[in-house]
């Protein structure tokens, strides 16, 4: 048996597959029927066009490199940052955004924490509200806008994978983002996150 | 999860984990011990050996750790296992542990007036570090602002220096409403006004502006700011007669202010916080202006 799969490396290969298949098979599979996990907790909408393209630019940026969305139920994470996170609240992310690293302080429920003022004074030189941060400078948000003609495909997308936007917000997403900057969208999906669970101790 | 699901988790964890063992097992006694495999590479031979056993009981140790983890911890379908353990029952438990601990401080501190809580240097200290954790970020580390985020050192406060003014502040937030005037106004009435606004503050400016601007006070800025300019806690608005301007000192900013109006906004703490720490926030706070505190 031995000698039979050493030496046809095919019978091998398929045999490793399989072995490893198992932890993941058991570990994945029934997650994918758990409610807690496919279905959103009371109150979730889906992302608003600006807030979409908002998010985008966090994308495009990398902000998910120095931070992240992510609040483990532990004591002093949620003394620090509020809530923990629940699946419910993520179950429209696509893709999720949870970040594996915390240069800068969790974002997971920066909504409505700070002003929007104090958002544009910190995107455009962070130092001059928080002296000590080392985050980069974005001035280029202040300055482009955004393409309205792309938003709604970006909706539809979405709407693809099953995030459950009406006609109706397809129809008006471009008109909603025209004339907005990026830092506008930006500042709009920031100030949105987390903020359905309210009780943050 | 379904019982159809929880049984194909719980079948496929122990499943496995007989499979390991019987491999393991079976792989003890070789054919042909002291022998080599044949396999010859570059002359380097290999032994056709078992495992050692201290290396085959180790196996087998992990096995019975592995049963004895998932007897205690949730690892099979919906079984919850014996010690009832879950992530969210542990972070309740470390915060009931917390709450027993810290409770009874937070509670003697409640009943103490913010004075009596400035005067207390242990109470101080828990404030300095919730507002360095939460405040400084606008108010900065020194607690003495920047452009559009109040000072608090100063004698000016906003909405109030009473003790329920500072915690009706931190807890539900306070929004100021600054209208803009430069359409009603006009280029001119706009610079006349910050003359004379200026000149309440008192600087040296033109007297005919500043005459016409006085006229425009009166007829539109005393609502908020009050009849001598000195501000009103109820609206957020300012005193005009001191050097103190949050959005910049020259006439220039003066009259941007006029012109655009303002929507300053603090944000409501009460849902992060919780009244007992915003309580001992709030002395803190009432007492940074006052020399006998350390600076943050």
């Amino acid at each position: 048996m031995n000698g039979f799969i050493e030496r046809n490396i095919g019978v091998m290969m398929l045999l490793i597959v399989i072995g490893i298949s198992f932890g993941g098979m058991v570990e994945i599979i029934p997650l994918m029927s758990q409610r807690v996990v496919t279905e959103p907790i009371e109150g979730l909408e889906p992302l608003s066009a600006l807030q979409l393209e908002g998010r985008d630019i966090y994308i495009r940026e990398g902000c998910n490199v120095c931070h992240s969305q992510m609040i483990r139920p532990l004591r002093a994470e949620v003394e620090r940052y509020g809530h923990y996170t629940v699946a419910g609240e993520l179950v429209y992310n696509h893709p999720f955004l949870w970040g594996s690293k915390r240069t800068g302080p969790d974002l997971a429920r920066v909504g409505e924490l700070y002003s929007d003022e104090w958002h544009r004074a910190h995107l455009l030189d962070p130092r001059s509200v928080v002296p000590e941060s080392n985050m980069p400078d974005f001035p280029w948000l202040f300055e482009t806008g955004i393409d309205p003609t792309v938003t709604p495909l970006k909706l539809k997308a979405l709407q693809t994978l099953g995030v459950p936007y009406s006609d109706e917000q397809i129809a008006t997403a471009a008109d909603s983002v025209a004339g907005k900057t990026e830092a506008d969208a930006l500042i709009a999906y920031l100030q949105q996150l987390g903020t359905i669970l309210k009780e943050r101790r | 999860m379904s019982t159809g699901m929880s049984l194909f988790v719980t079948a496929g964890t122990l499943l496995s984990l007989l499979f390991f063992f019987l491999l393991l097992h079976f792989n003890r006694k070789v054919e042909n011990p002291g022998e080599t495999t044949g396999h010859d590479y570059d002359g380097i031979m290999e032994y056709d050996n078992p495992l050692p056993s201290w290396w085959y009981w180790g196996f087998v140790l992990t096995i019975v750790f592995g049963l004895g983890y998932l007897a205690y911890y949730p690892g099979l379908g919906n079984f919850e296992g014996l010690g009832q353990w879950s992530q969210v029952s542990q972070f309740e438990g470390d915060r009931q542990r917390a709450e027993e601990k810290y409770g009874p401080l937070f509670s003697q501190y409640r009943a103490m007036t913010l004075d009596e809580l400035g005067a207390t240097p242990a109470a101080v200290k828990m404030g300095r570090r919730l507002f360095i954790n939460n405040c400084s970020v606008c108010h900065g580390a020194t607690a003495t602002g920047s452009f559009g985020f109040p000072n608090l050192t100063d004698e000016e406060w906003l909405w109030g220096r009473e003790d329920e003014d500072i915690v009706a502040t931190i807890s539900a937030g306070r929004t100021g409403a600054m209208i803009a005037w430069g359409d009603i106004l006009g280029s001119e009435g706009v610079v006349d006004v910050a003359d004379y606004v200026q000149h309440l503050a008192g600087r040296e400016v033109p007297e005919a502006s500043a005459a016409r601007g006085e006229t425009t006070f009166i007829t539109y800025c005393t609502a908020c700011h009050g009849a001598d300019g000195k501000g009103q806690k109820v609206f957020g608005a300012p005193d005009l007669t001191n050097e103190i301007w949050l959005y910049g000192n020259s006439a220039g900013r003066i009259q941007h202010v006029i012109r655009n109006g303002r929507a300053g906004q603090m944000p409501a703490f009460a849902g992060k916080l919780g009244e007992d720490k915003i309580h001992i926030l709030a002395a803190y706070i009432k007492h940074l202006g006052s020399s006998s505190l350390p600076v943050p």
